[in-house]
């Protein structure tokens, strides 16, 4: 049996699919479909975002237990670089992305903001586990934890744990790299795709 | 200015003509962000050219208040900052505080909790070493080592995870026993595996890798000596004090739990690359260790006896009277020590902890003193700290 073709949900113009906004000329229109293949329109600041969340380069920056983990995760098994982020760099000046990983104290604080201001724009920051979320098994009696990085630098994606498992935080990088791209959390098809992706019988 | 830095380098005699150059000191701030530290350590230098005429550590960028906090929780809930000491072992850490817990309780322990112990900790111990053949070979610029010996690491995280429930950091002893029995999948005969793979197959690896490669060996042999008499005024343990030629272990020569029914030796440097102490001798003895430790896991997981894994419920608060209790124990880095001073309530009246890298750290002052720059990184490399451990 093979899977028909599946119905759009009403109100949804098929035709206006692969439709542009404005209107093109008949003779690039011609060039566009006896070249087809050969042809990709997209917006620059969707390039511009590809190839930012592509290569991501960390600043090598390890505070506490969740630096190990961080190697880990850069290491032989997990390897940070399928994701394009393997490239650590020893100093901020060549690096868009702070993983604050570990407790941060009142002496680190004020070193921690001079190194994200050596960053250059665009930067990102993880805070990786729960130190850096919120001070973590400090926070009651650590008169010498800050409660959280975020009162320091803006944060984009926490990724909780003491410390976090490296899948973990691999699954933090990708939650930054949707980021980047332009969408908030996690990329998700239409209902009526994956409704139809459930019929097709090879996949269960 | 630099007539009275003592010569002891092997760069200084060359540069025949480095006494007659007129010279500044140069202020130099080595982290607290820098690869080659092991974390947040600041080091001071004032340097003349690439000579490091005087280094000041600068510690206190990770203090997490964890004595302070000993006195705010009970004696079971500061197990857990046990093991943010020196996360590399957190096993070893949780040895020396729960031995002080139990002196303070005279509480016995079942023999099935000790072994299950010394084989957590003898793994830990491994682990640790392991991360410090990685990090040592990294800062004298081997990349591959570090891509080996995490292999092999990751191998240990599986079985303790197995054992202990955490990937790393476990929380595993409690007073009077541990805190799981040995897992019904078959971890002891994965445990022998892995350790006859480890002795057999990987050591000689990392030895054909690392240690007898002839850069290495240029780049750590007779740089950074610490001699015998240095290492016992500084209060050196662990292996930067065997490096040096002194044969102690507490696990010998003050044995706790039942390490004394188990046959090992205890490496010590013998200079055989160089001079007695130097940065090849303390990273020798960490590789000689790693194969004692598997000599222990086999022993004591061959003897393995049945019975019981513990004499509290988990769930009840340790009783402990008034009174103080001081013992040590041989983690990872060195000796570890815990002085509790309990005043019979639910909570520790005080805590202190000794800890092995505070200690190790500070010899950093007399020995880097006259090394190039590069040299004293190699120095700092080789006595394996842990901020985790120093700041507390």
């Amino acid at each position: 049996m093979s899977p028909t073709t599946p119905n759009p949900p009403e109100g949804y113009d098929v035709s206006r699919e692969n439709m542009l906004d404005f209107k093109v000329d008949d003779q690039l229109l011609e060039v566009v479909e006896t070249d087809a293949k050969n042809f990709i329109l997209t917006t620059v600041d969707e390039v511009f975002n590809w190839a930012r969340l592509s290569s991501i380069w960390p600043v090598t920056f390890g505070l506490a237990c969740c630096a190990i983990e961080m190697m880990a995760t850069s290491a032989t098994r997990y390897d940070i670089d399928r994701f394009g982020a393997g490239a650590f760099r020893a100093t901020p000046r060549q690096a868009d992305l702070m993983i604050v990983s570990g407790t941060v104290t009142a002496k680190m604080a004020k070193r921690l903001k001079l190194i994200y201001d050596q960053m250059p724009e665009p930067k990102w920051v993880i805070a990786m586990g729960s130190c850096a979320i919120g001070g973590g098994p400090y926070f009651k009696y650590g008169y010498h934890v800050v409660k959280g990085v975020d009162f320091i630098v803006p944060v984009d994606v926490y990724v909780p744990g003491c410390p976090p498992r490296p899948e973990v935080l691999l699954e933090g990088l990708m939650r930054l790299q949707d980021k980047i791209r332009g969408r908030k959390g996690k990329f998700r098809a239409p209902k009526w795709v994956t409704d139809y992706a459930k019929k097709i019988p090879y996949r269960k | 200015m630099t007539d009275d830095v003592k010569i002891t380098n092997r760069g200084w005699e060359s540069q025949d003509h480095a006494s007659e150059m007129k010279s500044e000191l140069l202020e130099l701030n080595m982290g607290p962000q820098h690869p080659a530290t092991h974390g947040v350590l600041r080091l001071l230098l004032q340097t003349d050219g690439e000579i490091v005429y005087k280094v000041t550590p600068v510690v206190g960028y990770l203090h997490r208040c964890t004595e302070k906090i000993a006195e705010g929780v009970d004696y079971k809930q500061w197990i857990v900052y046990t093991d943010r000491f020196d996360y590399l072992a957190p096993v070893t850490n949780n040895h020396a505080y729960v031995t002080a817990v139990e002196k303070l309780a005279d509480l016995a322990v079942p023999e099935r909790a000790e072994h299950l112990r010394i084989v957590t900790a003898e793994l830990s111990r491994i682990a640790s070493h392991l991360i410090a053949l990685a990090t040592f070979g990294l800062d004298m610029g081997a990349w591959t080592p570090l891509l080996y010996c995490f292999r092999e690491r990751e191998e240990i995280l599986n079985l303790l995870e197995r054992i202990a429930g955490g990937r790393m950091l476990y929380n595993y002893m409690v007073p009077g026993g541990v805190r799981y029995d040995v897992p019904k999948d078959n971890w002891v005969a994965d445990v022998l595996e892995f350790v006859t793979m480890l002795e057999n197959k990987k050591l000689p690896d990392y030895n054909t890798l690392l240690t007898y490669n002839k850069i290495f060996i240029e780049r750590t042999s007779d740089v950074g000596i610490i001699s015998k008499e240095t290492a016992f005024d500084y209060g050196c343990t662990g292996p930067v004090l065997r490096g040096s030629g002194v044969k102690f272990d507490c696990r010998r020569d003050d044995p706790y739990s039942l390490y004394d029914r188990f046959d090992f030796e205890i490496p010590v440097g013998m200079g055989e690359m160089g001079t007695v102490g130097d940065c090849w001798d303390r990273y020798i003895v960490r590789v000689r260790e790693i194969e004692q430790s598997c000599r222990i896991i086999r022993q004591a997981l061959e003897t393995l006896p049945e019975g019981p894994y513990g004499t509290l419920e988990l769930k009840k608060p340790v009783k402990v009277p008034a009174g103080a209790a001081y013992s040590r124990t041989e983690a990872a880095k060195g000796e570890m020590g815990h002085y509790i001073i309990a005043d019979g309530g639910a909570k520790p009246f005080r805590n202190k902890v000794r800890s092995c890298s505070f200690c190790n750290l500070q010899v950093v002052e007399k020995v880097g003193v006259g090394l190039m720059v590069s040299d004293l990184v190699a120095l700092v490399g080789s006595l394996d700290i842990v901020l985790g451990e120093i700041d507390r």
